[in-house]
């Protein structure tokens, strides 16, 4: 019986259309945050930036009723964090995984008070978050007839099809640009960088900078894109998942991108069964995703080879 | 020849330490200069002034005759200046030709064009005879090899002075030879050279001046020609050195450590150690010579409890002890001076009473029902302060406010005073300043005429020399050959640390020599 449903699920386009819509948040968390850990920062901090990404997408769109404009605001957001945690990490030397701790803290915290603010009065809602513009559905021309892979790739919101180019381009940006060389020696082996005259600071700032825009536009792509709503802590621990999916791909974006690739399926297979109603306690399915990550991370963490120079500060008269 | 560098006055302080003080040089175009000191005399805080990683507190640099300021190394480099740190500044995952052109914009901004960058590196490594892989990945080179990577990257960056800091502590003889005959060939080419070092063989090899510098100053400039070992001696340590220890001739007693077939791994799951065999008896060091990571440490390592032998067996006084813990084996006596003083052989954070009792602070008579009896404890830490001639203000200074060579002594006080009957020393002297060296050597032969048995482990071919009974020499994990301390052939011993000659055990019987030449 069950497995006569499992294969229904299975077999249905809509559970891979699903795989590509929940893959699709992983992805550019990811793929944001790999040249900053390449460059030897530890991107725990990933679930604050999403965060106030997601609330971001909402003020900006709601306030201004231009989707895109919630869109920048998602970025912007998202890169004030990456430049707090710059600030904090890089300049002044702490410790990564507790700075990163108390910024996912803080912007849960702010991103609640955030939508309190503009959204409502004196407790009483004034703006219904369900009418503020969510983004369009873009569907590719022809490329999008095509049956099953036309609804499966080709018709979705913007950010899925960045998140088919970013994968290429941040490889490219890591191995074949003069600026990814820097990324590599200064998280292998900043000592030897800042000796031949890179700015060790600038870089990571740069990275991380980086990070927080996709990271922020990965939020809004859950607000006012996937789920066209707004609740409190609403990426649910997607920014850890996809800090794990760095992990699982040992830094080489392909690999990462095939990490998040396994945890959106994940998602996008609990999520199906879930609408199934066999009887599993839903709790049981919503725990799935985080099961089969920590299981991923379990099999593989053991040979993870990280960043010579992961989570170190750099001070150069120590060198 | 004309003057490329002037150095005047030059002073450099650190908190609580004054690094150089009144510091003239000059370099002339073409020059090899020695730059020859004890550690901490200051030699390389005064050549990273000049290259931009400190700023001079006072003092002027004066380079092709015009005064410069050199706030970071991109100046340096900029003005012709590239040095070649100690530990090598290379990225191990990177290649050769990644590791060249780091930091330097591309020609097709902002793309690497390493193809290119890898035929002009080859169009380098001809015109110096640098022979080099610009493909290679720096993890997969050998020691000599990456230092060749250093020199072409300073080169690649339109150098005119290298300055080469203690560039032969991690070569094999054979690659020492290598290297000058590169830097000879450099100087051909009109290029200037620095060479930081403090052992006096190789001044009077390949320098053509010496500096002399002791405790921050210039002692003396002077032309090779004009002088000799022993007068750069004195000047180096400001007294008479007498590096040979006088060691007795001793009949060696009974087999106190047995190795036997002997198998490890290192940390990164690969062989370290390979099927090693020998034996060391009472009033007996054996020496083992090699280039550092041949699997000298681990074997180490492993005869103390600290990592797990794959295969063989370590017997102590006759009784199996492989892979027993660490603490089990302190039990059979046994003292082990580590190679890392910082990390394995201290806690810094700990007070040197703390650190003296480390190994027996859970027993009488420091502790009794658990609890720790401070008037034993004090009286041994201030007898073995003494006894080792620790400089220190008081037993309570914490470890990591002392200098190297007395950290060391503490070490020593701590694994010596228990009269142990096998001694694991691995580099016992790496770092230290002449004085502190002799000191050690001298408590290691004392403990060799008390009738312990030693293993010294050392990358110093002078240590292992002019201490052992009997050479081990190690190559990749094995043991290439065991020979007789006393008129040991250097050259022999070279060919063997490079693994290109194997001779056995030349000790165990003198009869059955075997001599294998492999290539």
């Amino acid at each position: 019986m069950l497995l006569d449903q499992l294969a229904s699920v299975l077999l249905n386009t809509e559970f891979y259309v699903a795989i590509v819509r929940m893959t699709t948040p992983l992805l550019l968390a990811a793929m944001g945050s790999i040249l900053a850990e390449r460059a030897g920062v530890v991107t725990f901090s990933m679930e604050a930036m999403m965060l106030m990404g997601t609330i971001g997408g909402i003020i900006g769109s709601g306030v201004t009723n231009n989707v895109w404009m919630g869109v920048l605001l998602a970025m912007i957001f998202g890169m004030i964090i990456g430049l707090i945690y710059a600030v904090v990490a890089v300049s002044i030397g702490s410790h990564q995984i507790v700075t990163s701790v108390g910024l996912n803290l803080g912007a849960l915290g702010l991103s609640a008070v955030l939508y309190a603010l503009t959204f409502t009065r004196g407790g009483e809602i004034i703006q219904t978050v369900i009418k503020v513009p969510s983004l369009p559905f873009w569907k590719v021309p022809l490329l999008g007839d095509i049956p099953f892979l036309g609804p499966v790739f080709f018709n979705h919101l913007p950010m899925v099809y960045l998140g088919y180019l970013i994968v290429p381009l941040v490889w490219f940006i890591l191995f074949k640009t003069t600026w990814g060389l820097k990324v590599r020696a200064v998280g292998e082996h900043p000592h030897a960088a800042d000796t031949v005259g890179i700015s060790v600071a600038k870089v990571r700032y740069a990275a991380l900078l980086f990070a927080g825009a996709l990271n922020g536009l990965s939020g809004a792509y859950i607000s006012i894109g996937m789920l066209n709503s707004y609740m409190e802590n609403m990426t649910a621990g997607r920014g850890f998942i996809a800090y794990t999916a760095i992990v699982f791909g040992k830094w080489q974006p392909i690999n990462v991108a095939l990490g998040t690739l396994l945890f959106g399926a994940a998602d996008a297979l609990q999520l199906r069964v879930l609408a199934l109603n066999i009887g599993i306690p839903y709790q049981f399915l919503v725990m799935f995703p985080y099961v089969v990550t920590m299981i991923a991370l379990i099999s593989v963490v053991g040979r993870a080879s990280w960043p010579a120079a992961s989570g170190l500060p750099f001070k150069r008269e120590e060198g | 020849m004309t003057e490329l560098l002037r150095l005047e006055k030059i002073r450099k302080t650190f908190p609580g330490v004054l690094a150089n003080d009144n510091v003239d040089l000059v370099i002339e175009q073409g020059e090899i200069h020695a730059l020859l000191g004890e550690n901490g005399a200051g030699k390389t805080t005064l050549m990273n002034c000049v290259y931009g990683v400190y700023r001079p507190d006072s003092g002027k640099i004066i380079w092709k005759g015009k005064e410069v300021t050199i706030h970071q190394a991109r100046d340096a480099i900029a003005l012709g200046i590239g040095m070649v740190h100690q530990h090598f500044k290379l990225v191990p995952p990177l290649t050769v030709a990644e590791n060249v052109v780091l930091g330097l914009p591309s020609k097709r901004e902002p793309f690497l064009d390493l193809v290119a960058v890898e035929k002009e590196i080859l169009e380098t490594t001809k015109r110096y005879g640098l022979d080099v892989d610009p493909k290679a990945q720096i993890w997969q080179l050998p020691v000599g090899v990456q230092q060749r990577v250093e020199i072409l990257k300073a080169l690649y960056r339109q150098a005119e002075l290298l300055i080469l800091d203690e560039p032969t502590a991690v070569l094999t003889p054979g690659e020492v030879e290598e290297l000058f005959e590169v830097l000879r060939s450099l100087t051909k080419q009109g290029l200037s050279i620095i060479f930081i070092t403090h052992k006096l063989e190789e001044v009077m090899d390949v320098c053509d001046r010496v500096t002399v510098l002791r405790d921050g100053c210039v002692v003396h400039t002077v032309n090779k020609t004009e002088t000799n070992t022993r007068e750069l001696a004195r000047m180096m340590v400001g007294r008479e050195v007498f590096l040979k220890v006088d060691k007795p001739d001793l009949i060696p007693g009974e087999v106190v450590l047995e190795v036997q077939d002997l198998s490890a791994l290192d940390n990164r799951g690969l062989p370290a150690v390979k099927n090693v065999s020998f034996t060391i008896r009472r009033n007996e060091i054996l020496g083992v010579a090699g280039v550092d990571g041949n699997g000298q440490t681990e074997l180490a390592d492993v005869i103390a409890g600290m990592r797990k032998a794959t295969s063989g067996k370590v017997v102590i006084r006759g009784s199996d002890v492989t892979n027993l813990s660490p603490l089990d084996i302190i039990k059979k006596s046994v003292a082990y001076i580590p190679p890392d003083r910082q990390h394995t052989g201290l806690l810094l954070d700990f007070t040197l009473t703390e650190n003296l009792i480390g190994k027996s602070y859970y027993r009488p008579p420091f502790s009794k029902h658990g609890v720790f009896q401070k008037k034993v404890i004090n009286e041994f830490s201030s007898k073995a302060i003494r006894d080792y001639d620790v400089r220190t203000p008081g037993p309570e200074l914490k470890a990591k406010l002392l200098s190297g060579g007395n950290q060391q002594k503490v070490v020593l006080a701590r694994e010596l005073s228990g009269q142990p009957d096998l001694v694991i020393a691995s580099q016992p002297t790496r770092g230290l300043d002449i004085g502190a060296t002799e000191y050690v050597r001298t408590r290691m032969v004392e403990a060799r005429n008390r009738g312990a048995a030693l293993l010294l482990i050392s990358t110093e071919l002078e240590e292992v020399l002019s201490l052992s009974d009997r050479i081990a020499v190690m190559y990749e994990g094995e043991i290439m050959g065991i020979v007789p301390g006393k008129d040991a052939d250097i050259h022999e011993i070279g060919e063997m640390m490079a693994g290109v000659r194997r001779v056995g055990d030349r000790t165990a019987n003198a009869g059955k020599t075997e001599v294998v030449k492999v290539s």
